[in-house]
């Protein structure tokens, strides 16, 4: 049962470490538009 | 537009939360493994995702060497990252699940191998797109997805070819293959789950991949600028 739980969070970690790299990306991108709008 | 991301981000929220319950409460627990074949219900799922992001990369790079369109590079760069992160889900989840059942973390079986293999193609793809700084790296990215792509039936077709450590297919392996009709279900649910989450992602990698492309131009458009007002000064 613990492998079970642990390949369901392991899942979830993958997924949601990539949403904060994406998130962290979507705000330097932004900043980057200002910059140059600017 | 945000409308439209919410209510199809709402949906996959739902999706995934009711496939979770299909996989670890309403499917049947198996015979002969018990409670952790359940892993089966992300580890296929993920594995078949990928699949679809990385036949997108190879239809979005063919699209590309033809028609040079940047929205084809930029599916092309979206569907490797989100495969990416799909096969390293199966990379996990696939030893978690061999341990107790096989004894061993690992093996190099065809199937494993060729999976790890596939993984390190498409990283080494998104390394080349992140350090090449070239004016052709989009047209060599394209050519590399083209080549890499061969992976992708390999291991498919890896536990139908040769005899491996992994199960043979229970989907689609011909007579004496199949599953129960109530995991089968939990499978599907999941799939899908898993597929409209990976929708979702490449939605948000793709306006991020498309604003980074629109800031090239405006650098370049820049650098244009400046180096006219040298030349007429």
């Amino acid at each position: 049962m613990r492998n079970l739980y642990l390949a369901y969070a392991a899942t979830w970690i993958i997924h949601i470490v990539y949403i904060l790299f994406l998130s962290r990306k979507a705000a330097r991108l932004r900043a980057e538009v200002k910059e140059l709008e600017r | 537009m945000k409308s439209s991301f919410l209510i199809y981000a709402l949906v996959t929220l739902a999706l995934l939360s009711y496939a979770l319950y299909q996989g670890m409460v309403a499917a049947p627990t198996e015979r002969t493994m018990g409670e952790i074949q359940r892993i089966f219900y992300y580890h296929v799922p993920s594995a078949w995702t990928a699949f679809l992001c990385f036949i997108a990369n190879f239809v979005a790079s063919i699209t590309y060497l033809v028609r040079r369109n940047p929205k084809a590079d930029a599916i092309a760069v979206t569907t490797a990252e989100v495969g990416v992160v799909f096969t390293t889900v199966v990379l996990i989840t696939g030893p978690l699940w061999a341990k107790p059942v096989w004894g061993i973390w690992w093996t190099w079986d065809a199937r494993l191998t060729t999976t790890l293999v596939l993984w390190l193609i498409y990283v080494s793809y998104l390394m080349f797109r992140r350090f090449s700084t070239g004016q052709q790296t989009a047209t060599l990215a394209a050519a590399l997805a083209i080549f890499g792509f061969i992976d992708v039936p390999i291991v498919y077709m890896s536990i139908r070819w040769w005899r491996t450590q992994h199960p043979k297919p229970v989907i689609a392996g011909g007579a004496g293959s199949g599953i129960d009709p109530e995991m089968w279900s939990a499978l599907l649910w999941n799939l899908a789950a898993f597929v409209a989450f990976a929708g979702l992602l490449i939605w948000v990698r793709y306006r991020l991949e498309r604003t980074r492309q629109q800031i090239d131009e405006m650098h370049a458009l820049r650098a244009l600028a400046s180096t006219e007002g040298t030349l007429t000064r």
